[in-house]
């Protein structure tokens, strides 16, 4: 099973922080956004290994984007 | 005016187009700065002369002193207002200015520098006999020696970037285990947002109302106060209204704070309009000085509305040698009430950004009502400035006549495309504390629980 995580809004990716094949838990950060002079962090929504990022760090991302998806 | 005929405003969105309608009223021509992200911007609309300075992201654009100063010089404009953020509190910037010849309206660098870090802001107001909580007086360096501070400070604590500002960065902690995390994320974004480390470690004072002076620095050196604001509602530190005067100061504690701001702009050679912030404690009537922001102020507006005085004429005023418009040895006293909602693309429940493009904008008219906005129908908020969409201000003879006024036009303001905070207003004035003026800085996380 699969868990894909969008982007909830317009934003800049400012960091990237898991990358593929990562064991992430639920809450843990993967990337970190950042829009409005605000840091929004994405954070993993299931346990699993992170599959892919979809994005890296400077992309402007738009609302609905894939971001990582975790397996 | 004779010093100067044309200003540039070094800025974007409300504040801009704000600073601009005083310029133009008083007959100066107002030149533009925008970023690519701007070129149909409303400040853009607004001026006589717009100049693009750079790409969208700020560092590249209104953060550029280079770009700006050439934009002055390919414009003509013989002075500079920097308005609020960006680079209205950087001295280098305010040297730059005078250096290229061009009049600056705002304080003096040493003033900025003075008060632009927390620690030696501090030091400087116990010397000038202005109220501080109890704080560390040196830079904190590591976690381990925070954890040392506090144990003679004592919980709760705030954590703070001395360079900061915004409440970026800033956290309160209970224990030494917060303590730990809290320091090096607050360090962290210290030396991204404001490029420097250092820390400042200060009493939390809780329960706490907000309440700040605005000061005139006159161009004879002078320094007189035009009253109170109180701006205790705030998400993540930051504010969402203000109101003046503060409700339920007594006039003892009035004459005190009023006298305190005076002295700590004084103590720094004030020139121009700034505000001296303070924490005021509801149950000792202890006064604490917070900071000062050595600029105009983003709820200005609420002092206005209340005096009378257009403050931005007077900063431009006072940047020309010229005495303000009204007898400062009879300053302007509050008349009525006002209180302003700032305006956010977020949503209301969790606070969270919403750029996007405006679909609809009709903003509310009506007595007492005061919109300042920074966009209107059609434009785009877009990812890369501060979510402040617009201001809406109420006046009323009194404070509930404000508070009804404000919600009538709040009702009134259709805001479609990006998300809008506005609900959040519905429900603060549904709020009884709220309502009987009696509420502190942990109103808007006791509404979300």
């Amino acid at each position: 099973m699969s868990n894909k995580i969008h982007a909830e809004m317009v934003a800049n990716v400012w960091k990237v922080v898991a990358k593929p094949g990562d064991h992430v838990g639920i809450g843990d950060t993967l990337v970190i956004l950042e829009s409005m002079k605000m840091e929004i962090p994405v954070l993993a929504e299931t346990e699993g290994t992170v599959r892919e990022l979809a994005v890296h760090e400077g992309d402007v991302v738009q609302q609905g984007d894939l971001i990582a998806e975790v397996e | 005016m004779v010093v100067f005929e044309t200003v540039l405003v070094a800025n974007r969105g409300e504040i801009a187009v704000r600073v601009m309608r005083t310029a133009q009223r008083l007959g100066l021509a107002a030149v533009a700065v925008y970023s690519e992200a701007d070129k149909n911007a409303l400040h853009t609309r607004q001026a006589d002369e717009a100049v693009l300075i750079g790409p969208a992201p700020a560092g590249q654009s209104y953060l550029n002193v280079d770009a700006v100063l050439e934009a002055a010089r390919v414009s003509g404009a013989q002075a500079i207002h920097p308005g609020y953020g960006f680079l209205a509190e950087n001295a280098g910037f305010a040297r730059r200015v005078a250096d290229a010849g061009l009049v600056w309206v705002g304080p003096p660098p040493e003033a900025i520098e003075a008060m632009g870090d927390k620690i030696a802001a501090r030091n400087a107001m116990i010397e000038a006999g202005v109220p501080v909580a109890p704080g560390t007086s040196e830079p904190v360096r590591d976690a381990s020696s925070a954890v040392h501070a506090a144990a003679s400070l004592g919980y709760p604590l705030m954590v703070k970037a001395a360079a900061g500002g915004g409440g970026i960065g800033m956290s309160a902690v209970e224990d030494d285990g917060q303590l730990g995390a809290a320091f090096e994320t607050a360090r962290t974004r210290a030396e991204r947002f404001f490029g420097s480390p250092a820390i400042l470690l200060e009493r939390c004072i809780r329960p706490a109302r907000h309440v700040e002076v605005q000061v005139l620095g006159l161009a004879d050196g002078r320094v007189v106060a035009l009253g109170e604001r109180d701006c205790s509602v705030q998400r993540r530190h930051q504010k969402v209204a203000e109101e003046a005067p503060a409700p339920g100061l007594s006039a003892q504690t009035r004459t005190a704070l009023l006298d305190a701001a005076r002295r700590a702009a004084w103590a720094v050679g004030y020139r121009g309009a700034g505000t001296v912030e303070f924490l005021f404690d509801p149950v000792s009537e202890e006064l604490m000085f917070l900071e000062m922001n050595t600029r105009l102020q983003v709820e200005h507006p609420v002092t206005e509305l209340v005096t009378g005085v257009d403050l931005v004429e007077q900063q431009l005023r006072i940047a020309a040698g010229q005495p303000p418009s009204f007898d400062p040895d009879a300053v302007p006293a509050a008349r009525g009430h006002a209180v302003e909602f700032r305006v956010y693309a977020e949503d209301p429940v969790r606070f969270l950004p919403g750029p996007g493009k405006i679909t609809a904008w009709q903003e509310p008219t009506g007595e007492g009502i005061r919109v300042d906005s920074g966009y209107a129908e059609g434009d785009t908020v877009t990812p890369h400035y501060d979510p402040l969409m617009a201001k809406l201000c109420a006046w009323g003879e009194d404070r509930a006549q404000a508070l009804d006024r404000l919600g009538a036009a709040a009702a009134a303001f259709r805001v479609e495309g990006p998300k809008c905070n506005l609900p959040l207003l519905a429900e603060l004035l549904d709020q009884p504390d709220f309502r009987a003026g009696d509420y502190d800085t942990g109103l808007v996380d006791r509404m979300r629980g």
